[in-house]
């Protein structure tokens, strides 16, 4: 199966063989190699992040909710029991979710269910993954459980999305096993500041390895502190391995157009939806932003009635202790 | 007039079609106005999220046009998501989900189960020559059943491991329209898209001499 692009080597620890043969007459079957499945796969992870491209994912913390972001076109939804707004707001240690709230948004839509993990709970991750959750988010959002290690997400058959405010952290992340990576931002601001300085510095990073004669990917390796090979896939695509969402601070449609101008493949929405006036109408908008995000007349057109935006707070004013994108290394 | 495939862009992964198609050796563009689609041989309609792909032909007015030239013949291609689209009836799907029809079948969709529960392996398709598919099934629907002019192309083994997915069938065809419940354009493998690109080329053809299944003038939107 090795001939099936660069990917095929990222596999995970565990992966489960489905429609394995066992007995003596399976064996007899004609294509032994056509009985054989397996789940969990690095393709089946990454491949779950492709089909979401061009979408948005919006933060939910009621089945309600995630029925308003299902009807409103959202291509996933965030389980969580509050939003970066409220968690800011109300301080305190932030966890995973209960497993009721996130079995009630699981039974109330019909399209993928994300929820977040504490940095370095991987408990908390199998417990998300036994819950059936489609993707695990490691959240800076939430209070991290392990100032060193992330998870092994190599180890879960979920796919995990990590979040990055450059490249090297980006790969270290998916070093581990992310399948998925989005930009930081400033959750739970409504400013948008910190998103764009993130997605630009990927962006240029990846722009300069595209840029270096292959001799020197040895010390940019070094000095992103990333693995060698990865350094030298992103040299060579041009893009990162995985797919690269934007997140943090996105309150408008044009901060969504904005983030995927910039090379966003797609957007997370927290506090941007529900902490606004009209969060239906916002999030449907938001939605349509994401796919026409380079054609401003149908930008204008999707941006007007939808009320109050969320109020939000510039980044320079929460204290530097307070600010999340600074979580994860 | 070079043959042109469409992808539609409105959300999913439209790269990796576009790559399949291009390593055809057609040209292909991302479509999402119906001007663009008037331009186009034959679509394709990317894996994604069919709820909002459906919701978004319908806010850009791709919907009507769109199912207007299907029905009119032209070659289409659903993977996964656009397998649910093509479909005339869909289980487990939303109320309010637009169906573009052309495609005799009942889709169960999510009907692998959750990601978790997403896989890959070897599949044979026929009209695909050589080795099986290495097939991608994410959140893969699957067809429940066909009716009388569908052409069955491929079905899950029928081994006791495999469970209630066990001989379903994951890859059909009606006349101009394929669909298959996974995802070749993720593999590097072409051979699905170019049997595809086959069946647009035929339809070309078979257009230029009868004037049907070629490109039609846009609506304005």
């Amino acid at each position: 199966m090795g001939s099936f692009g660069a990917t095929a080597e990222f596999r995970t620890h565990r992966q489960v063989e489905r429609f394995a043969v066992s007995s003596a007459a399976q064996n007899q079957s004609t294509a032994p190699d056509a009985a054989v499945s397996q789940t969990g796969t690095g393709r089946v992870k990454r491949g779950m992040a492709e089909m979401l491209k061009g979408g948005v994912i919006m933060d939910v913390v009621t089945p309600e909710q995630a029925k308003i972001a299902e009807d409103a076109g959202a291509v996933a939804v965030m389980a969580l029991e509050r939003v970066p707004a409220d968690i800011r707001a109300q301080g305190g240690v932030a966890r995973m979710s209960d497993p009721d709230l996130i079995d009630g948004i699981v039974r109330a839509v019909s399209i993928p269910v994300m929820a977040k993990a504490r940095i370095g709970h991987f408990v908390e991750a199998q417990l998300l993954q036994t819950l059936g959750v489609d993707y695990v988010d490691e959240s800076e959002v939430l209070t991290p459980a392990d100032y060193a290690n992330h998870i092994d997400k190599w180890a879960f058959t979920v796919p995990f999305v990590c979040g990055a405010t450059n490249l090297g952290e980006a790969l270290r992340r998916i070093t581990e096993g992310a399948a998925m990576i989005r930009s930081k931002g400033e959750a739970g601001t409504g400013d948008v500041s910190n998103a764009t300085m993130h997605m630009r510095q990927i962006r240029a990073e990846i722009s300069r390895l595209t840029a270096l004669p292959a001799d020197e990917l040895y010390v940019a390796a070094k000095e992103l502190q990333a693995p060698y090979e990865l350094v030298r896939e992103v040299a060579e695509l041009g893009k990162l391995p995985v797919v690269l969402f934007t997140a943090g601070g996105i309150a408008t449609p044009a901060d969504a157009a904005m983030m995927m101008q910039l090379g966003a493949e797609g957007v997370f929405v927290g506090s941007g939806i529900f902490k606004s006036g009209e969060p239906a109408r916002r999030a449907e908008a938001i939605v349509k932003a994401t796919t026409f995000h380079d054609d401003p007349d149908m930008l204008a057109k999707v941006s007007r009635g939808l009320g109050e935006a969320m109020v939000g707070i510039n980044v320079d004013d929460v204290p530097e202790p307070h600010r999340l994108a600074e979580r994860g290394w | 007039m070079e043959t042109t495939v469409g992808v539609l862009a409105l959300q999913g992964d439209v790269r990796e079609h576009l790559t399949a198609l291009r390593s055809c050796g057609v040209r292909a563009v991302a479509v999402r106005r119906p001007a663009e689609l008037a331009e186009v041989h034959g679509m394709v309609l990317p894996g994604g999220e069919s709820t909002t792909i459906s919701r978004l032909l319908d806010s850009f007015g791709l919907l009507d046009p769109l199912r207007a030239r299907i029905r009119a013949g032209m070659p289409t291609y659903g993977s996964c998501a656009g397998l649910i689209l093509l479909a005339d009836q869909v289980l487990d799907g939303r109320a309010d989900q637009h169906q573009l029809g052309g495609l005799d079948v009942v889709v169960r969709r999510n009907a692998f189960g959750r990601q978790v529960d997403s896989f890959e392996g070897e599949l044979a398709m026929a009209g695909v020559p050589g080795a099986p598919l290495h097939a991608v099934f994410i959140r893969a629907p699957w067809v429940e059943s066909t009716g009388a002019g569908v052409e069955v192309l491929a079905r899950v083994p029928d081994v006791p491991a495999a469970g209630p997915a066990a001989g379903r069938i994951v890859a059909v065809r009606q006349g101009a329209v394929l669909a298959t419940a996974f995802h070749p354009e993720l593999t590097g493998d072409a051979r699905v898209h170019r049997l595809f690109c086959e069946m647009v080329a035929g339809g070309v053809i078979a257009g230029a001499a009868s004037g049907a299944g070629m490109p039609v003038q846009a609506h304005e939107m």
